[in-house]
């Protein structure tokens, strides 16, 4: 077991430090430097620009120096929390986006919940009840889950809510908590304002577990061991649970692997279109204005994200199936 | 002790019709037994052929502004209409509009008015243009017979552009941008799954740690980071162009996967073997022994990769990071709708994604279907 | 040769049950018809047949663990548990009164220990689950009972074996740990479908000692399916033979071995290869033809399109068994024939 996440840990790291490439490599796409067109900002908006001030900054970054110098530089600042500055808010990076990465995380925790809860018992009932009805309907809904695209479906959603009881859906408080400590108020506030876009981006996860669930376990159900545990007399819903719905659980931990890019990727677009105070508004505002530090950092803390997410999931599926614990297939 | 009985095959073996067919021609069998996936076929024929025919099929020219229609809502297309006299009027035609003030914000509101009745023609004269580029025509699916008449089947837009035109326009560009996507992966798919799943040892190693951390990669900000990344002077064409090389750079992972898969698991069958023991050359091994053993999965596993480059294509236009405002693709057209009271007075901003759920489900039960009939013994 | 004591009360008697597979798309399909076994305490009922004749589909019949398209449409399996007997074919296949039996009264081991036994649980678990549920006990109780249970069937370090995978076993052991399962709750009856197959010729051999050492130790009813003739005269008091769906021959093992009177049982034993000598080596006589679907069976006797001795009433008519000695009955027209022929 400690073998197994050693090895997963070191996976890891690697994989980290592949992210990291990648975001600086995105930092450093558009043409020029950021120093240049940051001084011709200030020019244009009649700042006077000291020289000293301009001559740190491009040691600071190594700017004009090889690729590997500059990175090394950014990377070692990333560590230590120092993720640059953002030369549109003319601030640290980490202050502007530490909340909102919060926030990020807060959503899609909350839509992997629901996502669970809803898909369990779906994907069960549909499974033992396999052609009836309510296999049908969550057939349906998965194929809904498919082939709406979420920021659509958030359309939807904010359209129907306007025309239908008047209300905007979106942001995650109202602007009297937007700012207050975390109380039980707040977290009510919270609530009332984050259903729609977690129901939003749970919707094709969901979707796609019940899909994965229900095949697993029709497949699992048509084991011997089933049989077994029939053979044993116990009661129909403990032979179930308890064997091949157990079994049917592992895959669907591993899918958490794709899920969470997915469900990322998705939350940026959301956040957009619902207007959320999480990391995505401001990464499509950073990219559009080319406030590159900032832009980089989110695309490295929401990928670190995904990556910490799946060794989570990978551990999680190593303490509950034994075969992988053990290192047997 | 192990003195068995004879485990004989229960059921007899049919003599067999001697019969030869293609493994494309066995597969095309097997699918015209999915019902829903024929049905679909035909849904993304029909979607490929108002993309190849857009300009024949629009009633006007989608950048063919009016500022005398903003936001007027659809006409739809109406055949029976009574006369005053009580006599029926056969025949497709569109109601004309008239202008309400709204009394409570004082706006100017466009309601159908059922008194105007503008007959619609088939094959109707317009101002020459060249179909897809190439062939110079002068007619039009349909138009009114004066055509400077309003003609907004589906509605107008903010400048009073026809939803329709422009819906059928940003087909082209939508579907044509999945295709050319999924053209790019499955070249860099093949080439690379390829030579990872022919050749095996250290580069499938390594090609495989890169399928898999791309994979492992929120795709949205990336494909945000590198669109942004894009010269704001670039003309339509290279944004495109641009555009769908991005796509690819994350899309080919699945398909070099499939291709990889299958060519591992083909390397060890017997008839490759047999090949290699006659002394076919890797080349000839590949192309006439592996390849046509696989067409079948690869279409599948094609088509199935297209919604995604849709989808992925859409969402960046939507954001404003994909393709710019003179092209006009499904994406760019919901960017309209972002906003929500421009959606309540004009729901039908909302038209280009229904086609988006209605091509992303049928390229879906599609390349099922196709799977399905690739690898009957698959599931 | 020992004779069965008539006065022993039958533990289970299985008298003229069908099954019939129903589907929503084609006709059903009868696959067991009409058969009558009956099982002892202390005694083991070999039914052997080959893949597809219905003995494992009879074999569950009695714990009802078939699907819901199986139907007993005709016949009783009445199950003697000390307080009286009762129908277990009227019985709901998911009712307390089923349920009670299963595990309890009457167990089952598989063929397949590997797959039969749920990978991701402790083998104790799986043991003490059925201690727990027949007898209620708390759970340190149920362990302590598993590792006896375990000893008994011979696993070595049975405590620490106890908190072992099922993937960690040998498939010998694992086997073992399905017997203790099966022994947990000392059933009356154990059905045993083909708990050998799987297993290596002297892990075989163990297996099969084992379970005739536990039956004198727990005095148990047993039934026996395997499509193998070695191992029922190697287990077996009594044997059954099946063919597509029917009981073709039945009687002591000895009375049927010694003269098979079936057309079918003889033609099985002429399959069996001998030691021999390499020069004195005869070919097998492997029986002509293919076993046909159950669909394509003759309304008659199911042998009919393989029987070299095949006359007119096979075909359309069912034989009834005939007694050919004591206890040993055959379906065969050409039995009932010699007997009328004797009686003339």
């Amino acid at each position: 077991m400690v073998g197994f996440i050693v090895r997963r840990f070191i996976a890891m790291l690697l994989t980290l430090l592949a992210v990291s490439i990648v975001a600086f490599a995105i930092i450093q796409l558009p043409p020029g430097d950021f120093l240049t067109s940051y001084i011709a900002q200030l020019a244009s908006t009649g700042d006077q620009v000291d020289p000293r001030v301009i001559e740190n900054l491009r040691a600071q970054y190594g700017l004009g120096e090889p690729f590997y110098v500059q990175y090394w530089k950014w990377i070692t600042g990333v560590v230590q929390g120092n993720f640059g500055h953002s030369f549109e808010w003319k601030r640290p990076v980490w202050e502007l986006i530490w909340g909102r990465i919060g926030n990020s995380i807060l959503l899609e925790g909350l839509a992997v919940i629901v996502m669970w809860f809803v898909a369990l018992p779906i994907g069960i009932y549909a499974a033992v009840r396999k052609y009836s009805l309510g296999d049908y309907l969550s057939t349906i809904l998965g194929f809904i889950g498919l082939a709406v695209p979420n920021f659509l479906f958030a359309l939807i959603l904010m359209y129907l809510a306007y025309t239908w009881f008047g209300t905007t859906l979106g942001g995650l408080f109202s602007p009297e908590f937007e700012m207050a400590r975390w109380s039980l108020p707040r977290v009510w506030d919270f609530l009332s304002h984050a259903w729609a876009p977690v129901l939003v981006l749970a919707t094709a996860g969901t979707a796609e577990l019940i899909r994965i669930l229900r095949a697993n376990l029709l497949d699992e159900m048509k084991k011997p061991y089933v049989v077994t545990a029939r053979a044993k007399g116990l009661p129909e819903w403990k032979v179930i649970l308890k064997y091949p719905v157990r079994l049917a659980l592992n895959p669907l931990i591993s899918t958490i692997g794709w899920l969470l890019p997915a469900l990322v990727s998705g939350s940026v677009i959301v956040s957009v279109v619902m207007n959320l105070p999480t990391a995505g508004p401001m990464l499509l505002r950073s990219l559009t204005t080319q406030d590159m530090y900032l832009a980089g950092a989110i695309i490295l803390l929401l990928s670190v994200l995904t990556v910490i997410g799946t060794l989570i999931s990978d551990i999680l599926l190593a303490l509950i199936d034994p075969r992988i614990r053990y290192g047997a297939r | 002790m192990a003195v068995l009985l004879m485990e004989t095959p229960v059921s007899e073996i049919a003599p067999r019709r001697i019969a030869r067919e293609s493994q494309l021609g066995l597969m095309w069998r097997r699918f015209r037994q999915h019902r829903l996936a024929l049905i679909s076929l035909w849904v993304v024929v029909f979607f490929y052929a108002v993309a190849i025919l857009a300009e024949f099929l629009s009633p006007t020219d989608p950048s063919a502004y009016n500022a005398r229609y903003t936001y007027a809502p659809p006409q739809g297309i109406h055949f029976f209409d009574r006369n005053e006299d009580g006599s029926w009027y056969f025949g497709p035609f569109v109601y004309g509009y008239k202008t309400e003030i709204d009394p409570v914000a004082l706006r100017r509101t466009f309601v159908i008015d059922e008194e105007v009745r503008l007959p619609v023609r088939f094959f109707a004269e317009s101002a020459p243009y060249r179909l897809a580029g190439l062939i110079p025509m002068s007619t039009r699916f349909i138009g009114l017979e004066n055509p400077r008449d309003p003609f907004y089947i589906l509605g107008a837009d903010r400048l009073g552009r026809d939803l329709l035109s422009r819906l059928i326009h940003g087909t082209r560009i939508s579907l044509s941008i999945g295709l050319a996507g999924v053209t790019l992966s499955l070249f860099f798919g093949i080439v690379i799954g390829g030579f990872a799943g022919f050749y095996g040892g250290r580069f499938d190693g390594v090609v495989m740690r890169v399928v898999e951390f791309i994979r492992s990669m929120p795709t949205i900000p990336l494909w945000l980071g590198l669109a942004a990344a894009l010269p704001r002077d670039w003309s339509a064409l290279q944004t495109y162009f641009a555009i769908t090389i991005i796509l690819s750079l994350i899309g080919w992972t699945e398909l070099a996967r499939v291709v990889r898969g299958r060519f591992l698991s083909l390397r060890t069958e017997d008839f490759v073997t047999a090949a290699q023991l006659d002394g076919a050359s890797d080349w000839r091994i590949v192309t006439r022994h592996m390849v046509p053993s696989f067409t079948s999965h690869i279409i599948a596993a094609a088509t199935l990769a297209i919604p995604g480059m849709i989808l992925a294509e859409t969402a960046l236009s939507f954001l404003g990071l994909g393709l710019q405002a003179p092209i006009v693709s499904w994406g760019t057209l919901l960017q309209d709708a972002q906003n929500i009271r421009t959606l309540a007075t004009a729901p039908w901003l909302l038209m280009p994604g229904l086609c988006v759920i209605v091509v992303i489900l049928a390229l879906n039960f599609l390349g099922d279907g196709l799977r399905d009939a690739a690898d009957p013994h698959g599931r | 040769m020992p004779q069965i004591p008539m006065a022993a009360e039958p533990i289970l008697a299985i008298k003229n049950m069908s099954i019939t597979f129903t589907s929503p798309d084609e006709a059903d399909v009868e696959a067991v018809r009409q058969v009558d076994l009956t099982l002892t305490a202390g005694k083991t009922l070999a039914l052997v047949g080959e893949s597809g004749c219905g003995k494992s589909v009879t074999a569950r019949a009695i714990l009802r663990l078939l699907d819901k398209s199986a139907l007993l449409p005709s016949g009783e399996i009445l199950f003697n548990h000390g307080q009286g007997t009762v129908d277990i074919a009227r019985l709901k296949p998911d009712s307390l009164a089923m349920r009670s039996i299963r595990g309890a009264e009457i167990s089952m081991i598989f063929q397949e220990p590997m797959t039969s036994l749920s990978p991701v649980h402790t083998i104790g678990d799986q043991i003490d689950e059925v201690i727990v549920l027949h007898e209620g006990v708390s759970p340190k109780k149920a362990r302590e009972r598993t590792v006896h249970l375990l000893d008994q069937v011979g696993i070595s370090g049975a405590r620490e074996r106890a908190n072992a995978y099922p993937f960690e076993l040998s498939g010998g052991l694992r086997q073992r740990a399905m017997i203790a399962m099966a022994l947990a709750c000392t059933p009356k009856l154990l059905i045993a479908d083909e708990p050998t197959t799987a297993l290596d010729v002297t892990t075989q051999a163990q297996i099969l000692d084992l379970l005739r050492q536990l039956q004198d130790d727990f005095g148990m009813a047993m039934l026996f399916i395997t499509h193998d003739l070695g191992v029922v005269a190697e287990i077996a008091d009594e044997v059954a033979v099946m063919y597509l769906g029917d009981v073709v021959e039945q009687g002591d093992v000895y009375e049927v071995f010694r003269s098979p009177q079936h057309p079918y049982t003889q033609a099985l034993m002429n399959s069996v290869p001998h030691l021999r000598r390499k020069a004195d080596r005869q070919r097998l006589s492997p029986i002509k033809g293919t076993v046909p679907s159950p669909k394509d069976r003759p309304a008659g006797c199911a042998f009919t399109s393989r029987c070299p001795y095949v006359f007119e009433p096979c075909a359309g008519t069912r034989p009834a068994p005939t007694e050919v000695g004591a206890g040993h009955l055959a379906r065969c027209h050409l039995l009932a024939r010699t007997k009328m022929e004797a009686l003339a």
